[in-house]
């Protein structure tokens, strides 16, 4: 159970979040067209590492922003601050 | 009938006898003792039979490690430990012999407790009260620990601590990340504590952990090692030190280090006779000190004898073969055993840590701690091999006289014997894990606090290899059994999960409205009369609002206001269709996708002013899209001036419904033109409707002339009577959501959710005329994917029974027809008023082409053919809308 630290509200509980998968992975542009290697890439993609990860959280349960940190997928320890916007890649 | 209570020492309180029953037998013992305790030193040997052997089995433990002595808890019959149960007055338990008893339901309140904690502290040892006393003097707030009930007064300096909680009786049963201690606090019995809840879940947040866990002693695995009477060295000097209890009259002690010679000296002091120190090495430690006991060194206990209880013991010497076969055989009733001991370092595992064969400690621990947990004490000593704890020489496996392995128990709970590890082993099983599921080593309530080290020693021994090559296997939470129920603490019942209720709902529980759930709503489903079945009620309500008028709640509808300079450009990326040309006080229906091109909700926009839309969602959707639309504006386009609400709450609705809703608008808002002309389809106005400030939509979910008004939700019960109260001559009919259903689909009208699944597209559902071809929308980039545009995909299609009395159910089948495979599948099925019969959606490979042809629904085992046809099966041309 992470301790999960939100730019606005302070640290707290990972119930009080939801997680949003990899940051940094861009939507396509509006009025961009595209390819379909790209939208595959955009919809089905993710980098998956062993060990640091650059994730996204939303603060479901409290002041409802999106916030992006980095957390080791081994130890589960939080390794940056977290940042108040969802595009964050350090 | 060997145990015996001394005539004194010991911390229980002998001014306070204490009488409970043990299966049905009265027995007496003091505050302060336990089950266990009061058991030994009313001499019952026997506390239950094993699990699949039934031999007679005795107490081995004090501590959490029992396991054996497992009881069942009147009334109720909650399974626990004796070790572990505190003993008042009228207590009455019942020993458990292989599986317990089902416990019943139990209803006794717990409730979870959230804490902040500098130093949490988990132990109440002489170590763990050191490690608090350190801890409170350096500042801060601390927390300690302890699991059972018979700690000593706390020292000075902890007894009026500010910021210092102590919890007895409260097991840390886990660590988790952040150093997250969750603990169970067990109240029943605590004096002068509020027992409104009996039991607390902590969850305690510390920025330091210190584990002053202690250690588990090891048995040793020889023949026969399992009689009543066969105790741990450690746990009967617990016995006799805490509880004034001498476990036995004349005892062995049987040791493969020094810990146990202090147990044998205390045992002397107290009256005991003890014959012999067996010990397992030719030199004993310097910390050996028998105190003038004999010591046969370089000995084992090969064996032993009895019949329900020990009645001797067979000692031969470790090395030489020469005398196994005439071994020395000493009669008594009490044989402690130590074969090492294990540090309590499981909560460490939980989060990761491995521990792993630490040859100079002769036991599993870890080299080095994760950051801010510190481990002291017992624990620290056994982990490190200090002191007494470097003088171990681990014999794993006494070999019987007759090379025997079937009595040899490794595990006492689960009857398991070094003779299972060797099938395991001669089945192939190298790895502990599968050992352990084979041999159900460590799989009892447990968690085999005694038996996983040896298992493994035996492992090692069998398959002659080190313990440094065989990992323990995995330590999970809860590290001792927590009941369920405290688990879910208050949240049971009504507050398992929140119910929603409309402002309205007390004019539908008047109207005697059965309800379905929708989400976490409560909303009317029909409202049958008095002998009116559920189905002739919604036929009747159909009927109302396709020939009369009829009153529905639609206040569950989800509502999000959307602000901004740049809230028309927000709302044309969100929706499949255009919205930024909407005049101000006009609505359009739209459809949102997910950016898998999925269809993912629908409803209707409102334009309001310039900078100001209202959307609505789908009642179930509601909370999921608002979180979607702040997804993408957050962290996708943080550069749009727009801001969201949830306004779902803010405002009940009805919708009137029906030919006569205008007649009966115009009686309730004698000001507004209700004409065709002055207030068209997908308008929206604002009105006062009998003296009520309304916003008035036409727009219709039915496809008859419609209106849904909207009151600040305060006002709703007060609209819908002043509605229902107006209409009264026109016999104006509530009806619920089943013939909301039906009404809509007779119109062909989706709804997500029901005709959707997450694969269904807007083209499936016909729907592609509401995707722009001239602007972007979230979506539009995968809908070129090969798969979404294939001919043969399944698309809506209505579906009409050759028997029109047929109704075939939701999620049916469908098979080509006269074929085989599936082809697709029914998603609404209705009884309807308007047409005379019964009707389907469903969705159909390759359907939109099929329309005409036929297919088979599978209902019961029985094919049933059914007519494919256009899926808007009322009204077409939509001639009715206008009244």
């Amino acid at each position: 159970m992470l301790l999960i630290s939100c730019p606005w509200c302070g640290p707290r509980e990972e119930i009080e979040f939801r997680n949003g998968g990899e940051a940094g992975v861009a939507a396509p542009e509006p009025d961009a067209e595209p390819t379909t290697d790209e939208i595959s890439g955009f919809l089905f993609f993710r980098s998956n590492p062993k060990g640091s990860f650059h994730e996204r959280w939303n603060h479901s349960h409290g002041c409802r922003r999106w916030v992006s940190l980095t957390r080791s997928t081994i130890t589960h320890e939080i390794e940056s601050e977290s940042q108040p916007t969802g595009r964050f890649r350090p | 009938m060997s145990g015996w209570r001394l005539a004194h020492g010991g911390l229980i309180d002998r001014s306070r006898p204490v009488f409970f029953t043990f299966d049905g037998r009265r027995l007496a013992g003091f505050s302060g003792d336990t089950v266990a305790s009061a058991l030994l030193a009313n001499g019952v040997d026997v506390v239950a039979r094993s699990i699949k052997l039934g031999r007679p089995r005795g107490i081995v433990a004090a501590g959490t490690e029992e396991p054996n002595a497992l009881i069942a808890v009147e009334p109720g019959l909650a399974l626990r430990r004796a070790t572990e149960v505190e003993l008042v007055d009228g207590l009455a338990v019942r020993s458990v012999s292989g599986r317990a008893p089902a416990p019943a339901i139990d209803e006794t309140p717990s409730e979870h407790v959230w804490h902040h904690a500098d130093v949490v502290v988990v132990g109440a040892g002489a170590a763990g009260l050191t490690a608090a006393q350190d801890a409170v003097a350096a500042g801060g707030r601390v927390v300690l620990l302890e699991g059972g009930h018979a700690a000593g007064p706390l020292p000075d300096g902890l007894v009026d601590a500010a910021d210092f909680v102590f919890l007895p009786r409260t097991v840390a049963v886990g660590r988790f990340d952040s150093n997250m201690i969750v603990a169970h606090e067990r109240r029943r019995g605590t004096p002068g504590a509020n027992t409104a809840a009996r039991d607390r879940l902590w969850h305690i947040r510390a920025r330091d952990v210190v584990l002053a866990t202690g250690a588990v002693e090891r048995p040793l695995v020889f023949a026969d090692n399992d009689r009543p009477g066969i105790m741990l060295a450690g746990s009967v000097g617990v016995y006799l030190q805490r509880y004034g209890v001498a476990a036995g009259r004349r005892a062995v002690v049987f040791t493969a280090n020094d810990s146990a010679y202090v147990v044998a000296r205390d045992l002397q002091a107290a009256g005991v006779d003890v014959v012999a120190i067996v010990d397992t090495r030719v030199r004993p430690g310097p910390t050996a000190d028998a105190g003038g006991i004999e010591v046969l060194s370089g000995h084992v206990v090969a064996g032993t004898t009895g019949d329900e209880g020990l009645a001797s013991v067979l000692i031969v010497p470790r090395d030489g073969d020469a005398d196994r076969a005439s071994p020395t055989v000493v009669e008594a009733d009490l044989l402690a055993v130590s074969g090492g001991w294990d540090p309590a370092l499981r909560l460490l595992a939980h989060t990761g840590a491995r521990l792993r064969y630490q040859p100079s400690a002769g036991t599993y621990g870890v080299t080095e701690v994760p950051p801010r947990v510190r481990i002291t004490g017992l624990a620290a000593d056994v982990n490190g091999g200090v002191g007494a704890f470097s003088t171990l020489d681990p014999v794993w496996l006494v070999p019987a006289p007759d090379g025997s392995l079937d009595r040899h128990f490794v595990d006492l709970q689960r009857d398991a014997t070094a003779a299972d590890i060797r099938r395991a082993v001669d089945a192939g099983m190298r790895s502990p894990e599968h050992v352990k599921r084979f041999t159900t080593i460590g799989t009892g309530n447990d968690q085999g606090r005694t038996s996983g080290t040896n298992e493994l020693g035996v492992l090692a021994a069998l398959l002659g290899t080190t313990l440094e090559q065989l990992g323990p296997t995995t330590f999970r939470t809860p590290l001792v059994p927590i009941p369920m129920r405290v688990l879910g603490g208050p949240y049971r019942g009504e507050l398992f999960d929140p119910v929603r209720t409309t402002p309205i709902h007390g004019s539908h529980v008047a109207a005697g409205a059965l309800f379905e759930n929708v989400g976490q709503w409560k909303r009317a489903w029909a409202y049958p009369r008095e002998g009116e079945s559920f189905d002739d009620a919604v036929l009747r309500e159909c009927r109302a609002v396709r020939e009369g008028v009829g009153i529905m709640d639609v206040s569950t509808l989800g509502k999000i206001d959307v602000q901004g300079p740049d809230a028309g450009a927000f709302v044309d990326r969100v929706y499949t269709n255009r919205f930024s040309t909407l005049k101000v006080g006009s609505s359009r229906y739209g459809l949102m996708l997910r950016a898998d091109g999925m269809v993912f909700d629908d409803g209707t926009a409102t334009r309001l002013a310039d900078d100001h839309f209202h959307l609505t969602t789908t009642t179930g959707g509601a909370a999921a899209v608002l979180d979607w639309l702040e997804e993408w504006l957050q962290t996708e386009w943080p550069d749009l001036r727009v801001r969201l609400t949830s306004v779902t709450d803010e405002w009940a609705g009805v919708a009137i419904a029906g030919p006569k809703s205008r007649e009966l608008l115009a009686r309730l808002a004698p000001n507004l033109d209700v004409s065709a002309e002055a207030f068209p389809f997908m308008t929206v106005r604002n009105e006062y409707l009998s003296e009520l400030p309304a916003r008035i939509f036409r727009i219709s979910f039915s496809g008859e002339l419609s209106y849904e008004v909207y009151v600040k939700s305060w006002y709703g019960r007060a609209l819908w009577d002043a509605i229902a109260a107006a209409g009264a001559d026109l016999d104006v009919t509530p009806y619920g959501t089943e013939a909301m259903h039906v009404l809509r689909a007779e119109k062909g009208y989706v709804i997500v959710g029901q005709e959707t699944d997450g694969t269904v597209t807007a083209a499936d559902l016909g729907l592609d005329w509401m995707l722009s071809k001239r602007k972007w929308f979230i979506g539009l980039g995968a809908l070129d994917r090969p798969h979404l545009t294939r001919p043969d995909r399944r698309q809506l299609v209505g579906l009409l029974p050759d028997d029109p009395d047929l109704h075939v159910p939701e999620g049916s089948a469908l098979l080509p027809s006269g074929g085989l495979g599936t082809a697709g599948n029914v998603t609404s099925s209705y009884r309807s008023a308007a047409l005379g019969r019964t009707f389907a959606l469903g969705l159909l490979a390759g359907g939109r082409a099929r329309i005409g042809s036929r297919v088979d629904a599978q209902v019961a085992g029985w094919r049933v053919p059914l007519d494919i046809v256009e899926p808007v099966l009322w009204d077409p041309q939509n001639e009715r809308r206008d009244g």
